[in-house]
C-alpha cells in the first residue's frame, strides 16, 4: 500500500462516492451548529420539506450573540440577537438535535464545547458554519468551516461535496523558550507563510515543540490554521489526546473504547508520505509575538518595531500603509511602547483553562494599570467553574479584571462587548481585521500571558520581563 | 438557483489585498435570519461614514461603478470568517463575477452556492483587467463562462480555468442538495459499513 499522510487516511475513510472528475461526497461525523450561520439553513430545510438526516450527530449551542454579563439569565436585551438565539432554540427542538441552551453550565463557544463534551474524536470529520472549526484538528480530526449553504447540505445529507486539498507539513522542531506559547507558534507560522500561504492545503503540524504542547495548546495552534488560509490544521493523536478524550460524556466506553483506540493509533502520517509543501521552523527561534497591523500575517516579535510599508513588496505596500494608518502607529515605533486601553482574554483560540492559568500566573498578586478595561471571558461554563474552583477567578478579580460568562464576546463583538472607535485592545483572539472588535477598534493579537502583562503595564509588554 | 448567463458590464477595481469577510460585511449585519436585502450594507464600513453618509472615495459610490456587475479585486479576496452573508451581500448588490489572483477557500466555495462566479487569473492578466476596470463606466468587460473567457473593453481575451462540475452547476442553476439526494443510496451504504467499522461514531 502506498504511504499516506494523516489527512489522506481520514479522507479515505470518509469518501461516500467519487465522481470521474475527482469530486467526492465526504461523510461528516459531527456537525456543530451555532445561532449566526444556521437560521437560513434550517429555513431552507423547512421550505423543502427536508429533515436533519443524522440529528444524533448534530450539536448546537448559542455562542456568538450571547451577552457575557450576569444579567443574561434574564434574557437577551438586543432584539436581533434574541431572535437569532430563539431561532436556534426552536430549530434545535423542532429538528431533534443535541442542544446546550444559554443557561446550561455546558454552554460555551462551540469549538470549546465540542472537545469538552467528547463530541470531537480522533479520525472524525467535523464541520461547523464557522471558520475556526479548524480547532478540532488538534485531535487528529479533519475539521473545517463551511458556509450556510453547506450547513444546509450537511443537515440534509450528512455529507459535503469536496475536492481533496494538498498536503502541507509544518514542523516546529526543538523546544520553546520560556514565555513562548502555542499562540506564539501559530502566529509565527502565519507570519512565515502569509494569510494565503495555506490556501488549497490541509496543514499537519508536527515536530517536538508540537508534541510537547498540551491538548489546549494544540487546539490554539490548529484554531488559527484558517488564518493562514488552510482548509484545516491537523495534529496526529497520541497518548495526550487519548488521555484528554477518555471519560468525556460522549467519548466511547468499554469495548468500544478499545476498538476506537486501536484505530486511532493508526492515525499518523507514514514516514515516506508525500508532502506538497514543507515549512520548518526552529522552536528556539520563536519569540513572544504581537500583531501590529490588520491581518494576522502582520506579526513580529515584541522586541521589534513597527515596519515601514516601503519595505514590503507588491500589494502589501499599500495594505501595510493602510493598516498602519488604521492602527494609528508610526513606522519605527517600538512595539513595546504601544499603549492600550483594553485587554480581552478569551475566544475559541485562548479561552480554555490552560490559557486562564497562564494569564493568572502573571497576574498573581498584581493589579492592572489604572484606567485599563480588562475582561476575561471563559470559553465555556465548565471552564469558568473549573477556574473558580482552582482560585484563578479570584486572581483575575483581585487584579481588576471583569470575570464574565462564556461566549465569543469581544472576539467578534456581536454581543455588547465591543471596542469604541480608536480604542486599542490587547486580545487573545484570532483576528485583527479592521473593525473586527468594533468599528474603528484597533486589535493587537497576542498570547494570554502577554495579554496579562499588557494589562499590568498598560502597554504591549514582553512577558519575559515579568516572569 | 438561477442559471449563470454571460455577463457584459462594468467592472469595479478594488486592488487592496486581503479583503476579509469582516470588510465585506461587518458583524452587525449578521444578526439577520434571512438571506436577502444585504446589498445595501455591502462593504459597510468602507462605503459609509460614521454618520451614515456615503464615503465619496469608495469605488462603489463613484457614479461610474454604482452598477458594477464585476469586481476585480486584490489577492486573497474573502479571507477570514466563513459568513455566507458576504456572498449574499455581493449578489444582492448586483455583482455576479469576482476576479482575483487568489480567493480564500471557504469564500470561494460560498460563491458557487450563490450563483457568483469567482475567477482566478495569473498576475499579468490581473494587471490587464485591473487597468481595464479603472477605465470606468464606458469600458464594459465581458465574462463568458461557457467559453471560459474574459474579454476586456479593448477586446483582449483572457481564458480561465474552472472546475467542470462547478461550471456545469452554475450554467444550469443546479442545487447541490438535490444532486446529492440522488446519491442517497450511496450514503445509506456508507453509513451501514461505517456503523460496523467505527461503531463509536
Amino acid at each position: 500500500m502506498s504511504p499516506k499522510t494523516l489527512y489522506d487516511k481520514i479522507w479515505d475513510a470518509h469518501v461516500v462516492h467519487e465522481a470521474d472528475d475527482g469530486t467526492c461526497l465526504l461523510y461528516i461525523d459531527r456537525h456543530l451548529v451555532h445561532e449566526v450561520t444556521s437560521p437560513q439553513a434550517f429555513e431552507g430545510l423547512r421550505m423543502a420539506g427536508r429533515k436533519v438526516r443524522a440529528p444524533e450527530k448534530t450539536i448546537a449551542v448559542p455562542d456568538h450573540n450571547v451577552p457575557t454579563t450576569p444579567d443574561r439569565v434574564n434574557g437577551i436585551e438586543n432584539p436581533e440577537s434574541r431572535i437569532q438565539v430563539e431561532a436556534l432554540d426552536k430549530n434545535a427542538r423542532e429538528f431533534g438535535i443535541h442542544y446546550y441552551p444559554v443557561n446550561d453550565i455546558r454552554q460555551g463557544i462551540v469549538h470549546i464545547v465540542g472537545p469538552e463534551q467528547g463530541w470531537t474524536l480522533p479520525g472524525m470529520t467535523v464541520v461547523c458554519g464557522d471558520s475556526h472549526t479548524a480547532t478540532h484538528g488538534a485531535f487528529g480530526a479533519l475539521a473545517h468551516g463551511i458556509g450556510t449553504s453547506e450547513v444546509e447540505h450537511v443537515l440534509a445529507t450528512q455529507t459535503l461535496i469536496q475536492k481533496k486539498s494538498k498536503n502541507m507539513k509544518v514542523e516546529i522542531t526543538g523546544k520553546l523558550q520560556p514565555g513562548v506559547t502555542a499562540k506564539d507558534i501559530t502566529l509565527a507560522v502565519i507570519g512565515e507563510t502569509g494569510t494565503a500561504g495555506g490556501t488549497g492545503y490541509v496543514i499537519e503540524y508536527c515536530g517536538e515543540a508540537i508534541r510537547d504542547l498540551s491538548m489546549e495548546g494544540r487546539m490554539t495552534v490548529c484554531n488559527m490554521a484558517i488564518e493562514g488560509g488552510a482548509r484545516a490544521g491537523l495534529i496526529a493523536p497520541d497518548e495526550k489526546t487519548f488521555e484528554y478524550v477518555k471519560g468525556r460524556p460522549h467519548a466511547p466506553k468499554g469495548a468500544q473504547w478499545e476498538a476506537a483506540l486501536a484505530w486511532w493509533k493508526t492515525l499518523y502520517s507514514d514516514d515516506d508520505a508525500h508532502w506538497d509543501k514543507v515549512v520548518t521552523i526552529r522552536g528556539e527561534d520563536i519569540a513572544p509575538v504581537v500583531t501590529w497591523g490588520t491581518s494576522p500575517e502582520d506579526v513580529l516579535p515584541i522586541t521589534a518595531t513597527v515596519p515601514n510599508p516601503e519595505d514590503f513588496e507588491g500589494g502589501k505596500v499599500e495594505a501595510a500603509r493602510r493598516s498602519i494608518e488604521y492602527m494609528g502607529l508610526k513606522p519605527g515605533q517600538k512595539l513595546s511602547d504601544i499603549e492600550i486601553d483594553t485587554v480581552f482574554i478569551g475566544s475559541c483560540t485562548n479561552g480554555r483553562i490552560e490559557d486562564l492559568r497562564a494569564a493568572a500566573e502573571i497576574l498573581k498578586g498584581k493589579k492592572i494599570k489604572d484606567g485599563i478595561r480588562a475582561m476575561v471571558v471563559p470559553g465555556s461554563g465548565l471552564v469558568r467553574a473549573q477556574a473558580e474552583e482552582e482560585g484563578i477567578a479570584e486572581i483575575f478579580k483581585q487584579a481588576g479584571f471583569e470575570w464574565r460568562l462564556a461566549g465569543c464576546s469581544m472576539c467578534l463583538a456581536m454581543n455588547p462587548d465591543q471596542l469604541q472607535p480608536g480604542e486599542r485592545c490587547a486580545a487573545t483572539s484570532n483576528r485583527n481585521f479592521e473593525g473586527r472588535q468594533g468599528r474603528g477598534g484597533r486589535t493587537h493579537l497576542l498570547s494570554p500571558a502577554m495579554a496579562a502583562a499588557a494589562a499590568i503595564t498598560g502597554k504591549l509588554t514582553d512577558v519575559r520581563e515579568l516572569m | 438557483m438561477e442559471k449563470f448567463e454571460k455577463v457584459h458590464g462594468v467592472a469595479a477595481p478594488m486592488p487592496l489585498i486581503n479583503i476579509d469577510t469582516d470588510m465585506i460585511i461587518p458583524k452587525v449585519h449578521l444578526k439577520t435570519i434571512k438571506r436577502s436585502g444585504l446589498g445595501v450594507v455591502l462593504f459597510d464600513e468602507m462605503r459609509y461614514n460614521e454618520d451614515g453618509t456615503e464615503n465619496e472615495d469608495f469605488v462603489l459610490n463613484k457614479p461610474a461603478y454604482r452598477n458594477a456587475e464585476i469586481l476585480v479585486a486584490g489577492d486573497n479576496f474573502g479571507c477570514g470568517s466563513s459568513r455566507e452573508h458576504a456572498p449574499w451581500a455581493i449578489k444582492d448588490f448586483g455583482i455576479k463575477v469576482i476576479i482575483s489572483t487568489s480567493f480564500a477557500d471557504i469564500f470561494y466555495n460560498n460563491c458557487f452556492k450563490n450563483g457568483i462566479l469567482p475567477i482566478v487569473v495569473e498576475d499579468e492578466h490581473h494587471a490587464i483587467l485591473m487597468e481595464d476596470a479603472h477605465k470606468g463606466e464606458n469600458a464594459r468587460m465581458t465574462v463568458d463562462l461557457e467559453e471560459q473567457k474574459i474579454i476586456t473593453s479593448d477586446g483582449v481575451e483572457i481564458t480561465f480555468d474552472i472546475d467542470p462540475h462547478r461550471k456545469h452547476c452554475l450554467l444550469n442553476g443546479l442545487d447541490d442538495i438535490g444532486l446529492t439526494m440522488e446519491k442517497a443510496h450511496h450514503i445509506d451504504q456508507f453509513e451501514e459499513k461505517a456503523s460496523q467499522a467505527r461503531p463509536w461514531v
